[in-house]
């Protein structure tokens, strides 16, 4: 006979833990189930935590949680062959308590916080593979796994197994991913001395600093790179969509090595030694892409429900809120005794009301606008880096000429036209 | 019922280890710990002879805190019951200070419950010797065999087991009066994918866990540094040829360059062959 | 323990198939150097039946002295009646080093004697020194699987013991006729004093290899072209007692089984030996196989970046060159097997 459990959440990311600590705080008898070694050795994120929406779990997390570096300054380089406009904000209120955010490295935080989930109670498997959803008479019951005798029952399940939901999937809450949805990511962790790095990211003991770069950085491809700093190592990393990465036949870790063999970023790279090199896909369908999250017996948290922020790359804080809200939901129905869809339902409500599903409306159509008009990446960007060179150019013509000449480089009245109905249709999918 | 208690090691995976080429010493968050390998055919065997004749497999290990995650692998794996000596007085250790701490846990476990059977791996991965389970068997004054690649035959009632020990071109068959000490290789089984139910067993399992003081009639001398004869005295790193050379010449001539090459480290060629 | 009553170098002498085993004779040549630097003798341990006649190679290969345990209890290797000899013999006539081949017999036989004398004991050493005033043991050998060298003493027991990793020292050329003085022991040992019989000897083996376990391996990539290319891979593992690996791009097209791949998503492999053959390395493969001893890359592209891994590299077409690698092998280490069984 089987074992069966109040709850199961599959897949321990941050989604999943935040789950199963909830319920496990809650009295619930919760198992997580990882298929990797431990939790976190498959997974991969630039690094950016939340400090906010990990408060709402565990108060105080960072004095006791392995966290890297608190982010003081954040970068944004639009990035040309050989040249770069830079927006930034540095803010000393970052560097103390309450702070903002912090760097992570997945592979010890998604430890530390399963063993935090363990300690309230979960019983945590790794390991083992979920390969399916049981069902009886329509409703999810508890789950197949690759093991033998690997059968275990629970009145509800939760599927926190990341972007490619093999088991959303099989529910048929959501299809196979177009490759406008999805985002190839690669990246690579550097070890260099700490010291190194906070000379020369100008930062003081401890703290950290986060680049964003745009443009050439993925050869005009729709995506981003990123350039984190963590403790005694850099993140780097390029991400694209997959349509994208197959419209211009270019492999995602050659991109990756453009990125960090450009002239811009070369120099912050400098004598660090690659360490681990990790690839990982991002839902970046948005609003539009959601699966269904409820059925009966079962709720789908996280990345598994398509909840990133694309423009803004926040991912593991609508992960964590996320398998927070569902923990609440299902409390209420063991309460209940109650696990229908409709008993479950108020977790999407939930969702939808928090600032989950309020950003992920707002953006609803950004990746798809900037997806289907690349002129933003292709044109605009490198645009920005002449008109600057011309400004800042110091060569005897005035700035007048000089402005001048910015205009007269930019093209035609018909293609002024064109840049500001852009701008218009950017600014209005982003608003 | 036929007692066997297998020993285990966690170790540091010496595959994916890094150093620092500075201090030669490793990296040690680079290289995740694990059960040594050969450990877990260790265990294996002892599980699969329970599952033969009856019995109780316990495991023992010597190691840091966190090897508790060696002990549930184990448990992961079939066995029942698991003990951990840790205790600041036995870090250093040997291998004779170490077969001496372990003879000391395994007398308190016979007391528990006595023992037929004892288990080891054929080396672990670190320390890389062999020697420790023949080093337990001599102190208490039991068989050790080693080299064992299959467990023919063990009858408790009439107190003998039969195994084959590996050959460099063979192997022997040999009958041991019980209780003996088998240091196992590798081929001796695969370790399956372990059950649900043992996983769950492990996930919920605590060890038992004893420092020095636990230890009846312990001599602090014997253990850990002080008790250890052999001391490293210098580390390096192995020189390792920078960069590739290219042969040149005709395919021909490179092949027999090459075929020089490797014929000068023969040693490597032979391992492929014995 | 008073240090001074410990002199000379000693060889634990493994009978094998009639004849002492080739790591002895090794040992006998590094034994050597270790007492001249001594200023000591250089001895053998013969345990057996009927081994007498043995000591006579001993000499020609470098002792000057062999103690003998001729008996038929020593028949056939047993750990307790082979190390109940040599307890006594250590007792008797005190070395200050003793040396054994990191055989099974070797290793077993040491281990034991380490903890009943006791006595420190290091494991599979490569590298073996004196030092001359103070006759410490400079016994070095690779630990955590490989990625570094270490010098093990043992300051405050005697003897020093070690074992030695076959093929490593070089055996003294045979200087026919050179002799020395056969010492002839015996302990009161019984039948029944041993607790283990030998049943039956088994000769022959055949041998799977797994990558993760293969000292050397023989992979392929995409630039064999096709399935049929790719049967050289086979072809040179077989001559050379390899596994057989393989890069991701050729997993996925199905030409072999996903257990050969090597690399991030593969298996982490660290062979002695690594063939890596029209393989690009990628990445992803190299963070596999870069920590391997020795790495041959043959490719027919200069530039791939596989050349900057590796340790030689031959740029040519894989498919000319692998059979005539698998042919130059195949006649050389034949050869030397030949030579081995006409030696005895
Ligand atoms: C390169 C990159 C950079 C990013 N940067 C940021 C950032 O800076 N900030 C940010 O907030 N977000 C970032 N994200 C997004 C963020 O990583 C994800 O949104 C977040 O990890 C989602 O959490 P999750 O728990 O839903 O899924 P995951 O973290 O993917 O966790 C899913 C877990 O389920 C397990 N699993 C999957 N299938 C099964 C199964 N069948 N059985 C058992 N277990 C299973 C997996 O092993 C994994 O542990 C980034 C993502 C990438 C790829
Ligand atoms: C997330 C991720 C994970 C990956 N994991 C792995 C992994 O675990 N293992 C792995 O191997 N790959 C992995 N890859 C794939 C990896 O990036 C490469 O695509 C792959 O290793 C290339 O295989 P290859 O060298 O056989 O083929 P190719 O890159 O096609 O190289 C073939 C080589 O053969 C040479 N060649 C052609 N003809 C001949 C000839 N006649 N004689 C000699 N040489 C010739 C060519 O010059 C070329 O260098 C991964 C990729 C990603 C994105
Ligand atoms: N610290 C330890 N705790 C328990 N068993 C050990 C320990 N060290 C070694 N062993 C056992 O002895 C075998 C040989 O180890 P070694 O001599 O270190 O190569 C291992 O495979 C284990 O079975």
């Amino acid at each position: 006979m089987p074992e069966k459990f109040d709850a199961i959440v599959v897949g321990a990311g941050p989604a999943g833990i935040a789950c199963a600590y909830e319920l496990a705080k809650a009295g619930v008898n919760v198992l997580l189930l990882e298929r990797g070694e431990y939790p976190g050795s498959k997974n991969v994120m630039g690094g950016v935590l939340y400090r906010q929406m990990m408060e709402e779990i565990i108060p105080g997390f960072h004095k006791g949680a392995p966290v890297e570096r608190p982010i003081v300054e954040q970068r944004f380089m639009m990035m040309d062959k050989t040249s770069a406009v830079t927006f930034s904000y540095k803010g000393l209120e970052w560097a103390e308590e309450p702070y903002n955010n912090f760097t992570v490295l997945r592979a010890k935080f998604d430890q530390w916080f399963a063993q935090k989930a363990v300690d309230q109670g979960a019983l945590l498997v790794c390991e083992t593979v979920a390969l399916e959803c049981l069902i009886e008479g329509g409703k999810v019951v508890g789950v197949r796994t690759d093991r033998p005798d690997g059968d275990l029952h629970a009145d509800v399940v939760v599927l926190a197994d990341g972007v490619n939901s093999l088991l959303a999937k099989s529910l048929g809450f959501h299809k196979e991913f177009r490759p406008d949805e999805v985002a190839l990511a690669t990246m690579e962790i550097l070890k260099l001395d700490g010291k190194t790095i906070e000379d020369r990211f100008n930062l003081e003991a401890g703290q950290g600093c986060t680049i964003e770069l745009f443009g050439d950085a993925t050869k005009g491809i729709l995506g981003t790179g990123f350039l984190y700093t963590n403790k005694d190592t850099l993140s780097i990393g390029v991400g694209t969509l997959l349509s994208g990465l197959i419209k211009h036949k270019i492999k995602p870790y050659e991109l990756l090595e453009y990125v960090k063999t450009h002239p811009m970023i070369r120099p912050y790279l400098q004598g660090a030694e690659p360490q681990e090199y990790l690839a990982h896909l991002i839902p970046e369908g948005g609003y539009r892409s959601m699966p269904k999250v409820v059925g009966d017996g079962v709720l789908v948290v996280g990345d598994a429900a398509q909840l990133v922020n694309a423009i803004h790359r926040e991912g593991s804080n609508m992960a964590m809120t996320s398998g927070r809200l569902a923990a609440q939901t299902i409390v209420a129905a063991k309460a209940r005794g109650d696990y229908s869809e409709a008993s479950l339902d108020s977790y999407r409500q939930k969702l939808m009301d928090s600032f989950v599903g309020q950003d992920l409306k707002k953006y609803k159509d950004a990746t798809h606008h900037f997806d289907k008009f690349p002129q933003y990446f292709e044109e605009y960007i490198p645009m920005m880096n002449r008109a600057a060179s011309t400004m800042l150019t110091v060569d005897g013509a005035s700035k007048r000429e000089k402005q001048k000449k910015i205009w007269r480089d930019i093209g035609p009245a018909k293609r002024k036209f064109k840049i500001a109905r852009d701008l218009y249709r950017a600014w209005k999918v982003m608003k | 019922m036929l007692h066997i208690v297998a020993c285990i090691k966690q170790v540091p995976d010496t595959k994916i280890i890094k150093m620092n080429p500075k201090t030669n010493t490793m990296d040690r968050a680079s290289a995740p710990a694990i059960l040594n390998p050969y450990d877990s055919h260790a265990v294996e065997e002892a599980v699969r002879l329970k599952a033969r004749y009856g019995g109780f497999v316990s495991v023992l290990t010597m190691g840091p805190p966190p090897a508790v995650k060696a002990i549930k692998k184990c448990i992961e794996i079939g066995a029942d019951e698991g003990y951990m000596i840790t205790d600041r007085a036995f870090a250093g250790a040997d291998t004779l200070a170490t077969s001496y701490a372990l003879t000391k846990a395994l007398e308190k476990i016979a007391a528990i419950r006595p023992v037929d059977l004892i288990i080891c791996g054929k080396m672990t991965i670190d320390g890389d010797t062999g020697q420790v389970g023949p080093g337990i068997a001599r102190r208490l004054d039991i068989p050790p065999l080693t080299s064992v690649c299959k467990v023919v035959e063990i009858n408790r009632e009439r107190g003998y087991a039969v195994v084959h020990r590996k050959l460099e071109d063979g192997h022997e068959v040999i009958r041991s009066t019980l209780p003996c000490l088998l240091s196992v290789e590798k081929e001796i089984n695969e370790v399956p994918y372990s059950s649900m139910p043992n996983m769950l067993r492990a996930a919920r399992y605590q060890p038992h866990i004893w420092s020095v003081n636990d230890l009846p009639d312990i001599d602090r001398a014997q253990l850990g540094l002080k008790g250890s004869p052999t001391i490293v005295s210098a580390v390096w790193a192995p020189p390792k040829p920078q960069g590739g050379k290219l042969l040149e010449g005709a395919p021909s001539e490179q092949v027999n360059q090459l075929l020089d090459v490797l014929l000068e480290r023969r040693e490597l060629l032979e391992v492929g062959r014995s | 323990m008073n240090f001074d009553d410990y002199r000379g170098v000693w060889v634990f002498l493994e009978e094998k198939d009639g004849v002492i085993a080739p790591v002895s004779l090794e040992l006998l040549g590094a034994g050597r150097r270790l007492a001249d630097k001594r200023g000591s003798e250089l001895s053998g341990v013969l345990i057996g039946e009927g081994v007498n006649i043995l000591a006579a190679s001993a000499f020609e290969y470098g002792a000057d002295k062999v103690f003998v345990y001729d008996d038929p209890i020593y028949r056939y290797y047993r750990t307790e009646a082979y190390m109940r000899a040599m307890l006594a013999c250590v007792e008797k006539h005190k070395p200050e080093i003793l040396l054994y081949g990191a055989t099974s017999t070797g290793k077993d036989l040491a281990s034991a004697v380490a903890t009943d004398l006791p006595t420190g004991l290091t494991a599979d050493t490569t590298q073996l020194d004196v030092e001359e005033d103070t006759g410490l043991l400079l016994a070095s050998r690779p630990a955590f699987g490989g990625n570094i060298m270490a010098t093990i003493l043992c300051k405050k027991y005697r003897p020093q013991m070690a074992t030695v990793r076959p093929k490593v020292m070089k055996a003294l050329p045979r200087q026919p006729g050179r002799t020395g003085a056969v010492i002839a022991e015996s302990i009161p040992l019984r039948e029944e004093d041993v607790r283990t019989k030998v049943l039956e000897i088994v000769r022959a083996t055949t041998r799977r290899v797994r990558i993760d376990e293969a000292d050397i391996i023989v992979a392929g990539g995409k630039g064999l072209g096709s399935p049929a290319g790719f049967q050289v891979i086979h072809r040179l593992a077989e001559t050379l007692g390899a596994a057989v690996g393989a890069s991701r791009d050729v997993v996925e097209a199905g030409w072999i089984g996903h257990h050969h791949q090597v690399g991030q998503t593969g298996v982490t492999v660290t062979p002695k030996i690594y063939f890596a053959i029209g393989i690009s390395g990628a990445i992803q493969h190299l963070v596999g196989m870069q920590n391997s001893g020795l790495i041959v890359a043959i490719n027919k592209d200069p530039a791939a970046p596989i050349f900057q891994a590796c340790h030689y590299g031959i740029v040519g077409d894989a498919l000319e060159i692998v059979p005539m690698l698998i042919e130059a092998f195949e006649s050389a280490l034949g050869r030397k097997e030949e030579a081995n069984a006409g030696k005895v």
